[in-house]
């Protein structure tokens, strides 16, 4: 039987407009805890703009409830960060926790040879650890990440994601991702969202698997019925 | 005379490390060019200050100070850029602050005069200085992030628009110091130059900033003290002086490449 407790997130009936245009529509959703849904869908789905809905970045109408006690971390998809003089340090600092070493070193990253390089001047594969690290300082319970491979090479991509799996259930964190890779919704996820402005699918993540499933995901935009 | 001087250069140490501090976050917001537009702004200001005997910093910064408000609220309401909106009226101020300034007063207004600073300059430039240093602190980690990520910004608790009102606010009030010394059309310049230098050879945020701050008051300084000896307006010899430090880090960036 499930309790109440099982669930960190409800989303119901959400819809966002922005500048008169409606990016999604009745959004409903339930996630449990502990546990890693990927948020799947063609561009211009609705799926960052979820992303902002729950954090409160965007006005909304509908319900988002979050359990007691949640604690957000946040990657967005895109960064500045070519262009600015800042140490990995001096970027982690900015959460004001003094644990900056031991969250690089939860990342996979050496914090001597790093700490003092310019975030500029990191690999793709570098940056992406560097921001998991900060969304990991202040030891969250929830993570969101906006594709958080964007611009890292397969190898990296692979090291990522299974790193982040291995962090999330040894923490027992809910994380909230977004991704295109089938590869990488079957295998490091639990459920999956299809969203193109409204619900397409939302089940375990095995079903992308299913060939018509894939067609009505990237294919017309076909909304299920909300439960 | 040497009054004078020696307020000018107080001056001229207040304004260079306060500028350079903020034009710090305004080489990275890539609004390098606002507090040189914005300056313009005080013109009108400065001319009701001499046309009606008060302090023309009054002036002037009060005419930033709604300038800063209006052009944050359009940057809100038509999502333009500081910069495009900036341009758009910086000139229409530049022109009535023109017409508006007597003759005899308005190569001063332009370029800086420092044999008329006073005590009670000198001690206004101190104690804005003072502030607008602290205040930059505490918002230059909300400014970087903002600039990172503004979501991530949001996320994390900053205030965007708030920040980016109080920091408007604070490139008028350094820009309404600086006037005195190096007068409205290049008061710019000294929020610009030095941390367009200091970034040629930073590779993190606190060497950035504070070499900015270095090099503001070294070029400010230097520009008050050639005036004095050469008896030329101190605003064309701070450009030069600025210069010739952004000069040195370009070739310390290139020698260092090699």
């Amino acid at each position: 039987m499930e309790s109440r407790d099982d669930y960190i997130l409800k989303v119901l009936n959400l819809s966002v407009a922005l500048q008169n245009q409606r990016i999604l529509d009745n959004i409903s959703f339930k996630l449990k805890k502990a546990t890693t849904l990927a948020i799947i869908g063609p561009n211009g789905a609705g799926k960052s703009v979820l992303f902002r809905a729950l954090l409160n970045l965007v006005p909304y109408s509908g319900k988002i409830e979050w359990s007691d006690k949640v604690k957000i971390g946040y990657v967005p998809q895109l960064l500045s960060v070519r262009d600015i003089p800042i140490s990995v340090k001096e970027f982690l600092s900015f959460k004001g926790n003094s644990n900056v070493e031991g969250s690089l070193s939860s990342v996979g990253l050496d914090s001597k040879s790093i700490l003092n390089k310019s975030l500029g001047v990191l690999s793709g594969g570098q940056l992406r650890r560097v921001l998991i690290a900060w969304a990991i300082i202040d030891e969250p319970n929830v993570l969101l990440f906006d594709e958080p491979t964007t611009g890292v090479d397969l190898d990296s991509e692979e090291a990522i994601y299974g790193m982040l799996r291995r962090f999330t259930k040894e923490n027992e964190i809910t994380l909230l991702l977004i991704s295109h890779d089938v590869h990488i919704i079957t295998e490091y996820s639990d459920n999956m969202l299809a969203l193109n402005k409204c619900v397409i699918f939302f089940g375990e993540s095995k079903e992308i698997m299913n060939p018509s499933l894939q067609r009505i995901i990237y294919g017309e935009a076909v909304c299920v019925e909300r439960t | 005379m040497a009054e004078a001087l020696i307020f000018s250069l107080v001056i001229g140490i207040c304004v260079g490390l306060s500028a350079g501090y903020l034009g710090s976050i305004m080489v990275l917001e890539k609004m390098a060019l606002v507090g040189d537009a914005l300056s313009h702004v005080a013109l009108p200001g400065l001319a009701l200050g001499i046309l009606f005997n008060f302090n023309p910093f009054f002036g002037a910064f009060a005419f930033l100070f709604v300038s800063a408000v209006a052009i944050w609220h359009l940057e809100r309401v038509t999502k333009l850029a500081f910069e495009t909106i900036i341009g758009a009226t910086f000139t229409l101020a530049l022109a009535i602050g023109i017409l508006m300034v007597p003759e005899p007063d308005l190569l001063e207004a332009l370029f800086g005069d420092i044999t008329k600073v006073g005590l009670l300059d000198a001690i206004i430039a101190v104690f804005i200085s003072i502030i607008v240093i602290f205040l930059i602190k505490i918002i230059y980690k909300k400014v970087v992030l903002g600039l990172i990520s503004e979501e991530l910004a949001i996320s994390h608790g900053v205030n965007v628009a708030r920040t980016n009102l109080l920091y408007l606010l604070l490139v008028s009030l350094t820009v309404a110091i600086g006037i005195k010394i190096t007068g409205t059309l290049l008061v710019g310049f000294l929020v610009v130059t030095p941390a367009a230098a200091a970034k040629t050879i930073s590779s993190t945020l606190f060497r950035y900033f504070t070499l900015s701050s270095i090099f503001g008051a070294i070029c400010s300084f230097s520009g008050v003290l050639l005036s004095s000896y050469l008896n030329l307006p101190p605003g064309p010899l701070v450009v030069l002086s600025g210069i010739t430090i952004f000069l040195i880090t370009i070739s310390i960036k290139l020698v260092s490449k090699f």
